[in-house]
């Protein structure tokens, strides 16, 4: 069981909640109003806007909706797909299935903490990049793997995945300036 | 006849670079006017030798191996353009005989007919390949709805989720319970980390599914299908998408289905969003609902109340995919394939230290021992078979001197583990058996949803204890804990998983419990995998001081100057294993 809180300001440990056009949700509140069902399908989609579910999305969700906040809020918790933190540009999931636990992805992990210097599931403080733990991302005969953005790397070990992660940022700043 | 290249684009296959190599042929093709057809196909389950391509011509055909995008363009041209087939990156060929051949030669494909075969998103290929004929044919024959439901309970078809329920049973209770409004839900639902058969049926013939559920729909008489897709999986989910608009259009979904008055029948995605737990029916079914996705007590059992309390049928796609070919080939000749009480094929996801990793379907009631050495090549590396685990995180670990072992329902669950959705995880000599149950439960413990006391707490207790084995703090009673623990989490909970989350502990202490033993008592891990009761050092007399673990090492904790013997600094190590691995003199030594 996951415990979660919902975000809050003014929190040492978390990154600012930055400023949201709340209007990008109208189209989606209007598709999913009183359809049966319709809760995931609208947190999955505020998550499609905003990459992760912003305090003030379920706030607006829920005065449109009729949908009570702790329902909402319950089945945000439940799931592993939602956020209730903004995450970085680049979010690396690196599997953990069964496959790439017995070709050490735990190693990947621990590489990847220690060169990006945060926890597993934390954003570093550019904002650059989130590191996930995920289930199984099927592609079990490349294990062990991890997927940034659509791209995924397989037969991996510590220091290809810190490689990876150099690139791009160094691609990151180059682009930057 | 014209040339006939096919790229296999599965997502296996993407992620080791398909995509790029179709890209390539497609340019190449246009920029140098080669003539010849391009097509594209899904998994054949070869996924050790992705990404694959394969050229038929008049001889015959030439399935490519391992192709980037630099054989790609040696292929074209020799093979292609010149007629001269590059025989060294042939893994199959119906001309001559390759190393490969045993890994199809093995295998009977029924739920995976199609996959591979054909191009997934093309409704006229899938029919070509006897798409809908099952339906079609019992729509002619206005055969009965009860004659549909014996025809599968006939063929011994079992739920291949796992649970290995009789399909046509299922069938039945819901057939009996009258109501205007019944469903009939696809669990594609699949969170088993190291199982992906239901990904690669979805990506390469999800109208066989579409079948299948279409024919459950008129033998149950339910007008509303319901596929429930974990959001892991987009490709599937695209394909999924693209077969049904097409069903639509040609009247195979919709109202009046196949010309006959009266049958509705319409199918929809609904996307998951991550809970392991949505793979029992009843959770599921309240996910479908917008609701956390908790099981609840049965029964009601969903054949009588299920998805919006209405009656409901809940199956597997690879059950889905086998009906369509059950209602065009007969029950008794699915039902000539298997065991006595395991009828069929099933279908395996080969992973871990495992030569041929892949998917493949095999006739219940083949040994274990023939599945990882006829058909998977062995073990990597030449390493030590030690055991297999079967069934995912409900499931439990095979040692490999019960390799003799069928697989078939009841012989698999006689070993404590169970059959599963199929995934089946090889494991060698380097794999640590209670870092193995450590790693299942932790995954069992986070994706217990709460509901039930010994399920939420006692998982997380014994996650506790694995974890303070594996980092060698284990204490004497630490096993008697864990098994007390584990029959009480069986014993009162309320669903599949928390009443299946002990079974990898319980079979690894049944038959690796020397290794538990080895831990707690000596502090050692046999298996020399459990990282904190390791130590990696420089063997000084072999070690050549060619700096390569020093550069590579990610943490930087090896000192040392060129072409001298080099250190590890202890306390900054974070024992990773990647010098070791990288040592080309064996001069890492771990102990």
């Amino acid at each position: 069981m996951r415990v979660e809180r919902l975000p809050v300001k003014n929190e040492e440990t978390q990154v600012a909640e930055p400023p949201i056009d709340l209007t990008l949700l109208d189209d989606l509140i209007r598709k999913y109003k009183n359809k049966r069902g319709n809760l995931i399908p609208l947190l999955q989609g505020a998550q499609d806007i905003y990459g992760y579910l912003p305090r003030k999305a379920f706030l607006k969700i829920s005065r449109e909706t009729g949908i009570e906040l702790n329902e909402m809020y319950g089945v945000a918790t439940f799931y592993a797909q939602f956020r209730l933190q903004p995450v970085g540009k680049h979010i690396i999931k690196v599997c953990h299935g069964t496959a790439c636990h017995v070709q050490n992805a735990g190693g990947i992990t621990d590489a990847l903490e220690e060169a990006l210097d945060v926890a597993d599931g934390e954003t570093t403080p550019d904002r650059l990049f989130t590191l996930e733990s995920v289930a199984c991302l099927g592609c079990c005969s490349l294990a062990p793997v991890m997927m940034i953005g659509e791209e995924t790397y397989g037969k991996l070990d510590g220091s290809k995945a810190v490689k990876v992660i150099k690139d791009i940022r160094l691609q990151e700043k180059k682009n930057g300036g | 006849m014209k040339k006939k290249v096919t790229v296999g684009l599965g997502s296996c296959g993407i992620a080791a670079g398909a995509d790029k190599v179709y890209r390539k042929i497609e340019a190449l093709k246009k920029a140098e006017n080669i003539d010849f057809e391009l097509h594209k196909t899904s998994c054949v389950g070869m996924c050790y030798n992705e990404p694959l391509v394969e050229v038929e011509d008049d001889t015959g055909y030439y399935m490519y191996g391992g192709i980037d995008e630099k054989k790609a363009v040696e292929v074209l041209q020799e093979h292609i353009s010149n007629d001269n087939p590059v025989k060294d990156y042939v893994v199959l060929s119906d001309l001559f005989h390759t190393k490969d051949a045993e890994y199809m030669e093995g295998q009977v494909k029924i739920a995976l007919r199609n996959c591979g075969y054909m191009d997934p998103e093309s409704l006229e290929e899938a029919e070509e390949r006897k798409a809908y004929q099952g339906i079609k044919r019992l729509v002619n024959e206005s055969v009965k709805s009860k004659d549909i439901v014996e025809e599968i309970l006939n063929s011994g078809l079992r739920g291949r989720g796992g649970g290995g329920f009789p399909t046509g049973m299922k069938w039945r209770f819901a057939l009996n319970n009258d109501s205007s409004e019944k469903y009939v839900i696809c669990n594609a639902d699949e969170g088993d980390p190291g199982a992906f058969m239901d990904r690669s049926l979805l990506e390469g013939d999800p109208h066989a599914v579409l079948e299948g559920m279409i024919i459950a729909g008129l033998a149950i008489k339910a007008s509303h299908g319901v596929i429930y897709c974990r959001a892991e999986y987009p490709l599937a989910i695209k394909r999924l998408n693209i077969a049904i608009e097409q069903a639509r259009e040609i009247g195979y979904l919709g109202k009046d289905i196949f010309g006959k008055k009266g049958f509705d029948f319409d199918i929809y995605v609904k996307e998951g969003a991550g809970a392991f737990v949505c793979g029992e029916e009843t959770a599921l079914m309240a996910s479908i609902e917008g609701k956390r996705g908790m099981p609840r007590k049965r029964p009601p059992f969903p054949a009588a109340s299920g998805l919006w309390k209405k009656p409901s049928n809940i199956n597997n796609v690879e059950t889905f995919a086998n009906v369509p070919w059950i209602i065009l080939n007969g029950a008794d000749k699915y039902a000539s394939y298997g065991t006595e009480k395991s009828k069929g094929t099933k279908v395996f996801a080969l992973t871990g230290k495992i030569n041929h990793g892949g998917l493949v379907e095999v006739p219940m009631g083949i040994t274990i021992h023939d599945v990882i050495f006829k058909l998977g090549g062995g073990i990597q590396n030449d390493k030590e078979f030690k055991a297999v685990q079967l069934g995912g995180p409900s499931g439990g670990c095979i040692p490999a001197y019960l390799d003799d072992t069928k697989v078939d329902y009841d012989s698999v669950n006689a070993t404590g583990a169970i059959m599963g959705s199929g995934g089946m995880v090889v494991m060698d000599e380097t794999t640590c058996m209670v870092d193995m149950a450590r790693f299942f439960l932790d995954f069992t413990q986070k994706e217990s949803c709460g509901k039930c006391t010994f399920c939420r707490i006692g998982t997380k207790r014994m996650l506790e204890i694995l974890t303070r084995i594996t980092e060698g703090e284990g204490e004497e009673g630490d096993i008697q804990n864990l098994e007390e623990l584990a029959y009480k989490i069986k014993d009162n909970s309320l669903c599949g998983l928390g009443q299946t989350a002990p079974n990898p502990v319980l079979t690894t202490i049944k038959y690796f419990r020397d290794e538990y033993e080895a831990h707690i008592k000596e502090k050692k891990c046999p298996a020399l995998s459990c990282k904190q009761l390791l130590t990696y050092e420089v063997d000084p007399e072999k070690c050549t001081g060619c700096r390569v673990c020093a550069i590579k090492c990610p943490v930087n904790a090896i000192d040392g100057e060129k072409k001298q013997p080099h250190v590890i600094r202890q306390e900054d190590c974070i024992r990773c294993g990647d010098c070791y691995n990288r040592c080309k003199f064996d001069a890492i030594v771990v102990h």
